[in-house]
């Protein structure tokens, strides 16, 4: 309800949006030269059209659209997927389609292998009597392929057979056809309406038949399924094949192997032997029809592909433009979605998924994505203490007296402040997946930047700087991080130690090559001035030169943000039990579509949030730029 | 009293290819406080080498500039410098700028506040204390350079080509501000320019230097300035002194680049 009335909405977002932006154009035309970059200005209704565009093709190929249209419809597809499903084994026989009919496909296979068999035989180590012998078994069963394709050596109860079946299939299809078909009602209507819904379970479509249609075409599988199963018990082995197989086993069996010429030619022949056997076996299964005989059961399929076609009415065009880059597929349990109707996540799934695993109720292995946790004020700020504060403290830490009694005493009270262990006020933290990767990339950040600044700008101002540190900064930047992450985690830990210090040497080296190029570029002039002004050396760096550099550093900031969040996902999936690549490596080896697909879209979201508070800053910071 | 003395000033460059260039040769003069002074000359001939010395951003190489009898040796409150583009800081406001060289001495606010009122008010710039210095013309810009370097009181104005960059109807706007600043203030100057109707009117004396090595060429003493004070300068421009000297000193600088050229040439 709620997808259908959006994707309507979209639909009219992207219209009007359109037509808004051609009225747009037309009030422009007299100004309107090609090449005038202030023509891409502005147009937020293009980002509309844009906007709702993604929306709909997502909705629209991950069948969430067709869900909401037509919501019995997958039950209904799933029936006919099972009447295709029984009627496989009978259908794959004929070339409906595949190319070639069975009958066929086997004989030119089987002749390939005698050929092949021949030319080994013709090789291999006999006598010459024994070679005369396997060649002509091996004609003699050329023989027996050519009699099973022969329609009047066709034994007339297995053409009795074949054309029983195609009766059966004519009449299915007559009844298909049938309004009244099934005449009985569906005796499990109320334990089927009682399934889950479609996509209540992950991907599964529920498997009984809700509606009439449904049920048609599910008892219709029913009995494709006997018929199927008695076509594959016929075998086109009548007498006079018969005998001749029987002769042929009795010389092959009755063939002696001379093991006079040592092992190695021995197990050469006894191989060519058993290779002899093997083609014997597949004559012997009778699986090859004259194609004559089986051109009546050919036709009843047709006729039923064709019954089965015009009863699905709309069904089926719902299938093609509602269900649009895959078919739904009958298992033996279960009916399920394929295509993009399967790897792509319905936008209203992934967003329940969301949902649910921001909860710390449901979480994703214990840990929810994002959520608050209350917690004292001590133990939130305690990191910022170090511990070792309290040692510096004149004094003992306490010892217990003889009545075993510990007391206090002022610089445990240090320590105990220190480590955060004292009652304080609560409050809630945020905690999560979501959370947790944030905060890496923000601490990544902020080590590189006082230290990455601070440095570069050095290295923009001094030769001695500049000569020492570029070496060593242009070795390692230019090693992708992933190359790093081995080392690093094995160094530091897979936990926040390690995934910090990689992020912190991707953005170092951002920071420091912005600032210096920052430096590089201060106008001789602006420092000349401050100097006649009276700055000090260490006021012209913190007033003028780094001012001066904040292009350059914040455009630096953006750049260091993209490559360490896409860093930090890379270095989850590597290791660690939080963060979103972890979550969604976890999801990868469980080909959990949907959580994947949650876990690019927040990535997706969470980099361009980054990238507008970026965008928003520089914009506050440096309205300047580029008109100094 | 600070006047400005130059003892023998001689800068040698060396150049990457071994040779030497003599940028100033034996410059010797004295400019006593209040003077007005204007220095020009064909392009390569020293003057902001000449400038840069005296603001203390480069050593000489041989001799010395002393004011008020101290030798100068570095960067110093008692000279301020405007330069040819403002050299504004573009990421503060205009009284953020004007007020930059009180905020390094660590002034008093409120005392830092009213002076910038002040001398805004003086060089025509009321009211536009909080605008952020990109927005602000070419001609104001140098308006808060003035401003941003009178504030300081410093005892000789240094000024390299500053209104070089600006249109000719802000252009005199400006060299009648520079004259009124001069009156009223009583300070030294020193004006660098590539225009000699702007050398003449703005400069009580005039140095015109020759070029390799780059000297003091011709020295003249001039009413214009002192006439500017009182008559409109479009006047003094059509009086026959002020075209006989322009011409005068147009020729000289024309057969000072003829030379140039000449040299070039041969070698």
């Amino acid at each position: 309800m709620i997808v259908g009335t959006l994707f309507i909405i979209l639909i009219c977002l992207l219209i009007g949006s359109i037509i808004y932006g051609r009225r747009l154009v037309r009030t422009e035309v007299t100004d309107a030269v090609f090449g005038n970059p202030t023509r891409a200005l502005g147009g937020w209704h293009w980002i509309v059209a844009g906007v709702s565009s993604i929306l709909i093709i997502w909705l629209y190929f991950s069948w969430d659209a067709g869900r909401a249209f037509f919501p019995k419809s997958a039950n209904e597809l799933c029936q006919v997927a099972k009447l295709n499903r029984t009627a496989n084994p009978i259908r794959s026989a004929f070339p409906l389609e595949d190319r070639l009919l069975r009958s066929t496909l086997l004989l030119e296979r089987d002749y390939g292998q005698m050929d092949a068999l021949e030319s080994k035989l013709a090789n291999t180590n006999f006598n010459e009597t024994d070679r005369a012998e396997l060649q002509s078994v091996i004609s003699e069963m050329r023989a027996t392929l050519a009699a099973q394709a022969d329609p009047k050596l066709m034994d007339p109860g297995t053409a009795g057979r074949l054309d029983e079946i195609a009766t059966r299939i004519n009449d299915l299809a007559k009844n298909i056809a049938d309004d009244n078909y099934p005449s009985t009602p569906d005796p499990d209507r109320e334990k089927a309406l009682a399934q889950p819904a479609w996509g209540e379970t992950s991907t599964e479509i529920p498997p009984m038949p809700m509606t009439d249609l449904g049920y048609k075409f599910s008892k219709a599988a029913e009995v494709m399924d006997g018929i199927s199963k008695d076509f594959s018990k016929i075998r086109n082995n009548g007498e006079n094949i018969t005998a001749k197989l029987e002769a042929l086993q009795a010389r092959y069996k009755g063939f002696k192997i001379d093991e006079s010429d040592g092992e190695e030619i021995t197990a050469q022949r006894k191989e060519l032997l058993k290779q002899v056997e093997k083609i014997y076996r597949r004559i012997d299964d009778g699986k090859i029809f004259p194609s004559a005989m089986t051109q009546k059961v050919e036709d009843a399929l047709i006729n039923l592909d064709d019954v089965k076609k015009s009863e699905q009415g709309m069904l089926r065009y719902i299938d093609i433009f509602a269900l649009p880059g895959g078919d739904i597929l009958a298992g033996n349990r279960a009916c399920s979605e394929q295509g993009s109707g399967r790897w792509l996540p319905k936008p209203s799934d992934t967003l329940q998924t969301f949902v649910k695993m921001a909860h710390p109720d449901e979480g994703y292995k214990g840990i929810p994505l994002l959520w608050y946790k209350m917690k004292p004020v001590g133990e939130v700020f305690e990191i910022l203490i170090p511990d070792w504060i309290a040692n510096l403290v004149p004094g003992e830490y306490p010892r217990h007296d003889d009545a075993g009694n510990v007391l206090t005493n002022f610089k445990n009270k240090v320590y105990n402040f220190a480590t955060g262990n004292y009652e304080s006020m609560m409050i809630p933290v945020p905690i999560g997946h979501i959370w947790d990767s944030m905060m890496r990339v923000l601490a990544g950040l902020f080590f590189g930047i006082i230290l990455g600044v601070p440095l570069g700008l050095y290295m923009g101002l001094s030769r001695f700087a500049k000569g020492f540190f570029d070496p060593l900064i242009e070795l390692y930047r230019p090693i992708p991080p992933l190359a790093w992450a081995p080392l690093i985690l094995t160094i530091f830990g897979i936990q926040d130690d390690g995934k910090i210090f990689l992020l912190f040497m991707v953005a170092f080296a951002i920071m420091v090559i912005s600032a210096r190029t920052g430096a590089t570029g201060t106008q001789l002039s602006k420092i000349h001035a401050a100097h006649s002004l009276g700055a000090s050396k260490f006021q012209i760096i913190r007033k003028v030169i780094l001012p001066n550099s904040l292009p350059e550093i914040l455009t630096g900031i953006r750049i260091a943000i993209g490559v360490c969040w896409g860093t930090l996902v890379a270095a989850e999936m590597l290791a660690g039990t939080t963060g979103i690549g972890f979550v969604e490596n976890v999801a990868r080896k469980q080909s959990d579509y949907e959580i994947i697909w949650m876990t690019i879209l927040l990535l997706g979201l969470l980099g361009l949030l980054f990238d507008l508070i970026m965008r928003f800053i520089i914009h506050r910071t440096i309205p300047w730029r580029g008109k100094g | 009293m600070s006047d400005l003395v130059a003892d023998k000033v001689n800068m040698v460059f060396n150049t990457k290819g071994g040779g030497t260039v003599h940028a100033l040769k034996d410059i010797s003069f004295t400019l006593k406080q209040g003077e007005l002074l204007s220095v020009l000359g064909p392009s390569g001939c020293g003057k902001t080498t000449l400038l840069n010395i005296i603001a203390g951003f480069n050593r000489p190489t041989g001799g010395a500039f002393y004011l008020g009898g101290e030798e100068i040796s570095g960067p110093g409150l008692n000279r301020g410098m405007v330069f040819q583009q403002g050299a504004l800081f573009e990421w503060l406001t205009v009284a953020e700028n004007v007020n930059f060289g009180l905020r390094m001495k660590g002034s008093d606010k409120k005392e830092t506040a009213q002076k910038v009122e002040e001398w805004l008010d003086i060089v025509g710039l009321q009211g536009f204390g909080n605008t952020p210095t990109y927005q602000l013309s070419g001609g104001m810009q140098q308006r808060v350079a003035l401003a941003r370097c009178l504030i300081n009181d410093p005892d000789l104005i240094l000024m390299d080509e500053p209104l070089g960059a600006l249109d000719a109807l802000t252009r005199e706007k400006m060299q009648t501000l520079v004259l009124k600043i001069w009156k009223e203030t009583g300070k030294t100057i020193m004006i660098i320019t590539h225009s000699v109707e702007e050398a003449l009117l703005l400069g009580e004396r005039l140095f015109v230097m020759a070029p390799r090595p780059g000297r003091l060429h011709k020295e003249y003493q001039l009413p214009f300035a002192e006439q500017g004070l009182t008559t409109d300068p479009r006047e003094i421009k059509n009086s026959a002194q002020f075209s006989e000297t322009r011409e005068e000193i147009l020729t000289m600088i024309w057969n000072m680049e003829e030379e140039i050229m000449g040299k070039t040439n041969a070698a």
